[in-house]
């Protein structure tokens, strides 16, 4: 529960302060303090949205507290191969002109970064999209920074930077055709792909 | 990395006479109230041994169309049918409402040597206008055409014509898996050419000053890095492949620089890399997206989009640094600017509602401008006389182009029969031979 509620708190600050540099000057100043940022808005409401989620919201039953570890029977390239577990979920989503990663995917994320954090043999490409609207290049972008949130969950949960690769490939590999939320919701997304070396 | 590269497959096929199969055809889609009235009569092709692949008359009426400031006496309706000036009976042209009236005839000279001879005619004043001999080869008859159209609408307008130009643009192909195809073609889109073929993305082609080149983004790595291509050689090379994002390359007016996107240092940011030395300069530096510069006043300065107001938005900055001002208020998401080349307008992607057209901007009174009417539009680019805007829009599934003049009152599609078009970017001028 510690380690969780530290985890969103350090990217709360991290996300704060990329925040800081789309707003006012004024987010900024609040943001970029650290005392005001951890008695502010994370303290009570991260450990009161904690106990409400952690039980409830994962599929199977999971415990997102519960750290995937290899054991001496099963590799890492073995446990990827399960498809009935959450590790074989591996997109996380996002919304229309935003790289915030939102608790659901907090969750998803900690799995894969507690993962790839106890397995040196794995490595991880993030690749980032977006959906069609608004000009190409700023969508490169766009996806770059969504893939860049990403690395830095796993960095925090312990992942080294030689194991993380980020790439962008903002509007050009659409998951779904079509020109409605429908479609950009599922193309609004950072995809995993594993390779253990 | 090893397994990424298994797939990749890139030919280079420029100037290569089998890629010519996916044409672009024109198709008005709504034209000019005001347009002055000319008439183009087919040109008399009698004292050719065979028959001309190319049809002159069709290519200038096509062209003048398109500018939206002159309407073309559709041929159904054409009085009679005179080759040269002397043949012309003024008061039937005048009766039918026309202000102007080309004739022209085409000679052979020797094997597949040409020689067009054209004649602009005043209806109201009963005299020549311009009269030109043109000799032309049979492969240039297309822009040989387009050369005619550019010295009537010259003539009649008192800005240079820039219909003999070209256009590049990325073609996304279903063809066995997903392709892409950066094509050349001339501005009316026929006479298509593929500069290269890649399994992966190809994105933002942007044209050298001179027009021998291109820079683009290609993803044949896995990742987005910016090459360099010689058109007549093929010859390429690869100019950015740092860490992170490598994109929007917009070349300087003298040739020597490009101003680029990279993330290596951290968010997207704008630099600018002498193409000789690879030297490379940091213009902004902010956590927020920068992206899409374009130089503007002779290379002095770059307008860029950054979305460190919270949505994206278009700024202009010094090459030599300082703080960028912003430019456009109007709107939540404004976006990929290009420059008139007077440098007195930005045409933009304006996003409002969720609707994304193409506008424009005035520098000095900062009048915004819509153009466009659709809901997906994006990568505006001049004409080099600064007439016409060449935009992508969506149709159904599929990317197509559009020409619209720069009062909004002429629009026409390049329509497409093969895939998806996208990332229009018009070319300078040629160069006189």
């Amino acid at each position: 529960m510690n380690h969780k509620i530290t985890l969103k708190i350090a990217l709360l600050v991290l996300t704060g302060i990329f925040a800081s540099a789309c707003q006012t000057t004024q987010t900024e100043d609040i943001l970029v303090d650290p005392a005001t940022d951890g008695q502010g808005q994370t303290d009570g409401s991260i450990a009161g949205q904690d106990g409400s989620t952690d039980s409830s919201t994962l599929d199977g039953g999971s415990d997102p507290n519960l750290i995937p570890i290899t054991d001496d029977a099963m590799s890492a390239q073995e446990m990827l191969d399960q498809m009935d577990t959450p590790l074989a979920n591996r997109i996380v989503y996002f919304d229309f002109d935003s790289a915030k990663i939102s608790d659901e995917s907090l969750d998803l994320l900690e799995l894969h970064g507690n993962f790839v954090a106890s397995n040196g043999d794995v490595s991880l490409r993030l690749e980032g999209h977006t959906d069609e609207r608004g000009s190409r290049e700023y969508n490169i972008s766009l996806g770059d920074r969504r893939a860049q949130s990403v690395r830095r969950v796993f960095l925090l949960l312990g992942a080294s930077t030689d194991q993380l690769d980020t790439v962008s490939y903002g509007e050009e590999q659409a998951a779904l055709p079509g020109h409605e939320e429908a479609a950009w919701s599922k193309n609004r997304r950072v995809e995993l792909i594993y390779n253990v070396n | 990395m090893k397994q990424f590269f298994q797939y990749l497959i890139i030919s280079l096929l420029w100037l290569s006479s089998a890629s010519v199969q996916a044409a672009l055809t024109i198709e008005i889609t709504s034209g000019a109230e005001a347009a002055l009235p000319i008439a183009v009569v087919p040109f008399d092709t009698s004292k050719l041994p065979g028959k001309l692949s190319v049809d002159i008359a069709s290519i200038v009426t096509s062209d003048l169309n398109r500018s939206g400031v002159l309407k073309v006496l559709e041929s159904k309706s054409l009085p009679s049918q005179p080759y040269y000036s002397n043949q012309v009976r003024y008061a039937q042209w005048k009766a039918a409402g026309q202000e102007y009236l080309v004739v022209g005839r085409i000679f052979e000279k020797s094997s597949g040597q040409y020689d067009i001879q054209f004649q602009l005619l005043d209806v109201l004043k009963q005299k020549q206008l311009i009269g030109y001999s043109l000799p032309a080869k049979k492969r240039n008859l297309r822009a040989s055409a387009h050369e005619i159209s550019d010295l009537i609408y010259e003539k009649i307008t008192g800005t240079r014509g820039a219909f003999n130009t070209r256009i590049a643009y990325i073609r996304a192909q279903q063809d066995k898996g997903r392709k892409y195809i950066l094509q050349v073609a001339d501005t009316d889109g026929f006479n298509a050419q593929t500069v290269l073929e890649s399994d992966q993305p190809l994105m933002s082609p942007s044209w050298s000053p001179d027009g021998q080149s291109l820079a683009y983004v290609s993803f044949e790595n896995n990742r987005p890095e910016i090459f360099i291509q010689h058109l007549a050689t093929a010859r390429r090379i690869k100019i950015s492949g740092f860490k992170g994002v490598n994109s929007a390359p917009d070349w300087s007016p003298d040739g020597k620089n490009l101003a680029l996107v990279l993330s290596k240092d951290g968010s997207s940011d704008v630099y600018i890399m002498n193409t000789a030395t690879k030297r490379l300069t940091r213009l902004t530096r902010h956590r927020g997206i920068d992206t899409e510069p374009v130089w503007i006043d002779k290379g002095k300065r770059i307008i860029f989009t950054s979305d460190r107001s919270g949505s994206p938005q278009l700024y202009e900055i010094d090459i030599k640094g300082g703080k960028p001002r912003r430019l456009t208020f109007e709107g939540r998401y404004n976006s990929a600017a290009s420059i008139s080349p007077d440098g007195r307008n930005i045409a933009m992607v304006h996003g409002e509602r969720g609707e994304y057209k193409i506008a424009q901007l005035e520098r000095e009174t900062g009048n915004l401008t819509v153009l466009t009417d659709s809901t997906l539009d994006e990568s505006p680019s001049f004409s080099p006389n600064g007439k016409m805007v060449l935009y992508a829009s969506t149709r159904g599934d599929n990317g197509v182009l559009y020409v619209v003049s720069v009062d909004g009152r002429s629009k026409h599609r390049l329509s497409d029969q093969t895939g998806d078009v996208r990332e229009p970017v018009w070319g300078p001028y040629k160069r006189k031979q």
